[in-house]
């Protein structure tokens, strides 16, 4: 086993909580968390339901693995029908929650219906019951993690749960645990929000005893950990920089987006590098960074914890934000940095403190920023309508946009649509940096091609975390590919997608695939789940989730039109750097791709996919 | 994975002690987990004996477990002598079948390191394993060791000794 085998069915219109078992089946063939949370909205929603509505539901899954003594064993997954693209979205978070829940005893939750007002689920092992929160609505992350832990004088409470952006809907809201550990794109938050739910606190106290080979786990998850631990990626940068460790390296490769992807190389990028965190500031002498952070049962440690200069601007006499907090990660720098010009690194902090206290994904929000910034120095948009100058490259307007955003107000309200409706508005949809809806992350597709192909096909909208080829591309893991270049992608982006299927859907992180195979993953499995997980299973549970996500797009309504990239990649070269004169070179690896995938040349699935991975 | 008498002294006469260098922890829990499924067989932070404090605030976490006090406040106060001295590791160690669960030593700790179990009805602390802690074995990071009782400052002392710069870098 080591799944509980049990699953929470909560009905938020009828108000009512029940317990029913796990369907082993699904489990054997999707195996937890994104695959085996998919596999039940799959089955139980319209792939055309209106993601804000009463027919979507909301799930909260932990994989096998969760709350297991395997490195990184804590994660979680939030999926759902995202409504910033309609897609399925499916979120993972790492912190103490995930493996929290499971220690109650709990595999997942699925969330129905809208409560008539708002509620959160109270879990203590196996009693779980829907209470009353009208006291916490309107209240951010950081102050109803407080305000419930006081409220059950229990400080070993773990909470899930929105702030103000999930409670206003805002499209890229995230649902925040343990403070700073976000599910935090596609606007999970905002369906949270959508029925009423402010928070899921759990303490669970079983714990995960039930492996089918204890012995042999224990053995191989030590293995497995010396891998980590003698990696120079897992074992030596991450710990020491962070995921912060790539600014540098991907603005010289020539593919970090900045200024709305007018550019693909930041003259400010060593401002708000992890070398920048961790140098002395001038102000007050102080380092950014504090500490690094694990997550739950993570060897690894590449959570970054921060102080904030407290004579900055943007905190003077805020002392709540004076305190060591989340952040910063790449992704937010990135997003609130570069892509707007912007290289004031504790205003960028400021902002990603925001998002976290009111739950938001930085990279949706700052890439946005970014699109209005372009669309400001174009005259399009106003400082009569953003109540500020927004010039790229302005830590003011930045900061600024980010509280309006975070609380829903005036032009604040835009911005939480994202980039593709704020620009279609405006007239450009064009300057919208998306896929699908979802703003591009911190790579560039005309500087790592992998990365081009991965955004358009991701099933999530454009996403890193979907099949990271940056690895192969930039950093030779498992092998050295060229960026530039369009042959072979097709194949790398596929096999990185269909393992990262595996090992979220496992309940462990993405990030142990710097040192880790799926040959890695699998005796882990194996001793905790059984002898039936192979190598070659959970090679195909991986295709057979991936393909699962595409088949319920395409049933929602998208088509191959949808796997494509803003013009701006496809027609404007890139001006400096390795990839100078470079485009994406999509149209070339699309059909490619499809045809490795074993689809129809109009991106649907084909017959014998299906009966391969039994669809 | 506690070791046999034998093997324990053909290998180690001197005592040990656990040794927490907060400075060096994470807060993955990795010790807490080892504790449990070594007690209990199951991954339970809830049941350790060890445990992480996190202070968010400060970006602190401390691991924190019994220290072993010569003096055991708990030892001396249990009416029923369910707690005893284990000679070889220096462990204050609870005998489950004599404890009665009155809690009294839970009273008398000054650190709050021995606490009552509801499902067994008895109090639990660290054994030290038996002398091979499975919290020191897992921690990745060496924030927690298991080491010579006698010298547990050995490495501040010489991280301090380096600070004093009167030795010649060897770069």
């Amino acid at each position: 086993m080591s799944w509980a085998g049990k699953i929470l069915r909560v009905n938020l219109t009828a108000g009512t909580v029940k317990s029913e078992p796990l369907n082993m089946d699904w489990a054997r063939a999707y195996l937890g968390s994104r695959g085996l949370a998919t596999k039940y909205i799959v089955e139980e929603v319209d792939p055309k339901v209106d993601p804000l509505s009463e027919a979507n539901k909301l799930i909260w899954a932990t994989g096998p693995l969760t709350g297991t003594m395997a490195s990184t064993g804590g994660r979680y997954t939030v999926v759902t029908k995202g409504p910033l693209t309609g897609a399925i979205a499916c979120s993972n978070s790492g912190g103490y929650w995930g493996a929290e829940l499971k220690m109650a005893g709990w595999d997942m939750i699925i969330f129905e219906g809208k409560s008539a007002k708002p509620v959160y689920l109270s879990i203590s092992d196996d009693v779980a019951e829907l209470k009353d929160a009208s006291h916490l609505w309107g209240k951010s992350v950081w102050e109803t993690e407080g305000t419930l832990k006081k409220q059950h004088q229990d400080p070993q409470l773990r909470v899930s749960s929105i702030g103000l952006a999930g409670e206003n809907q805002v499209l890229f809201a995230a649902v925040v645990n343990d403070l700073h550990r976000a599910a935090g794109r596609s606007g999970v938050g905002a369906v949270m929000g959508s029925k009423n739910l402010k928070a899921i606190a759990v303490r669970g106290t079983k714990g995960v005893g039930n492996l089918v080979n204890p012995k042999e786990f224990m053995k191989v998850i030590a293995e497995k950990k010396k891998i980590l631990a003698d990696n120079a990626v897992t074992g030596q940068g991450l710990p020491a920089y962070g995921t912060q460790v790539l600014m540098n390296v991907i603005n010289e490769v020539g593919a970090l987006p900045t200024r709305n992807h007018r550019d693909s190389q930041f003259e400010g990028a060593k401002d708000i590098s992890a070398e920048a965190m961790a140098t002395p500031r001038a102000t007050d002498g102080k380092k950014h960074l504090v500490t690094n952070q694990a997550c739950f049962g993570c060897t690894i440690a590449c959570g970054r914890i921060s102080k904030m200069d407290q004579t900055h601007f943007s905190v003077q006499n805020k002392p709540e934000y004076w305190g060591a907090s989340g952040g910063l990660e790449y992704e937010a720098a990135w997003a609130l940095g570069a892509a707007n010009g912007v290289n004031d690194l504790e205003a960028l902090q400021y902002a990603n403190l925001l998002c976290n206290e009111q739950g938001m994904d930085p990279i949706s929000f700052g890439a946005t920023v970014g699109a209005v910034m372009e669309l400001f120095e174009m005259g399009v948009i106003t400082k009569e309508q953003l109540g500020i100058e927004a010039p790229f490259g302005s830590a003011k307007a930045l900061c600024e946009l980010a509280e309006k955003t975070a609380k829903g107000e005036g032009f604040g309200k835009e911005i939480g649509q994202g980039s593709k409706r704020l620009c279609t508005k405006y007239g450009h949809p064009e300057l919208s940096m998306s896929v699908k809806g979802q703003e591009f992350p911190a790579y560039d597709g005309r500087g790592i091609q992998g990365m081009g192909l991965t955004y358009a096909t991701s099933n999530r909208g454009a996403c890193h975390l979907r099949s990271y080829t940056v690895a192969s591309e930039v950093m030779g893991i498992p092998v050295k590919t060229d960026p530039l270049v369009a042959e072979g992608k097709p194949e790398l982006v596929m096999a990185f997608q269909d393992a990262t299927a595996a090992f979220d859907s496992a309940g462990v992180c993405v990030f142990t695939t710097f040192a880790w195979g799926l040959a890695d993953l699998q005796p882990q499995v194996a001793a905790a789940c059984g002898e039936e997980f192979t190598l070659e299973n959970l090679a195909l549970i991986g295709e057979r989730v991936w393909n699962m996500e595409r088949d319920f797009n395409n049933r929602a309504g998208f088509t191959a039109k949808d796997d494509t990239l803003p013009p701006r990649l496809l027609n404007e070269p890139a001006k400096t750097g390795p990839a100078k004169g470079l485009v994406s070179k999509l149209p070339e690896m699309l059909p490619k791709y499809y045809n490795v995938r074993g689809w129809n040349a109009d991106g649907t699935l084909t017959d014998q996919t299906r009966a391969k991975l039994g669809l | 994975m506690g070791v046999s008498v034998q093997a324990f002294l053909e290998k180690n006469t001197m005592q040990k002690s656990l040794h927490i260098n907060p400075d060096k922890c994470t807060g993955c829990l990795q010790c807490e987990m080892a504790c449990s499924f070594e007690n209990y067989g199951t991954y339970a932070p809830a049941k350790s004996r060890i445990k992480v404090f996190d202070f968010h605030h400060t970006g602190r976490k401390v691991p924190y477990t019994c220290t072993q006090c010569d003096e055991a406040w708990c030892l001396h106060a249990c009416p029923v002598e369910a707690i005893t001295l284990d000679k070889l590791t220096g462990a204050k160690v609870v005998n489950e079948t004599t404890c009665v669960g009155c809690k009294v030593c839970t009273i008398s700790c000054p650190f709050g390191t021995i606490n009552y179990v509801q499902e067994t009805g008895k109090v639990q602390k660290c054994d030290l394993c038996g002398g091979d802690p499975a919290c020191a074995t897992a921690c990745p990071t060496g924030a927690i060791t298991y080491t010579d009782a006698n010298w547990t400052g050995l490495n501040k002392m010489a991280a301090w000794a380096d600070k004093l710069g009167n030795q010649p870098s060897a770069a």
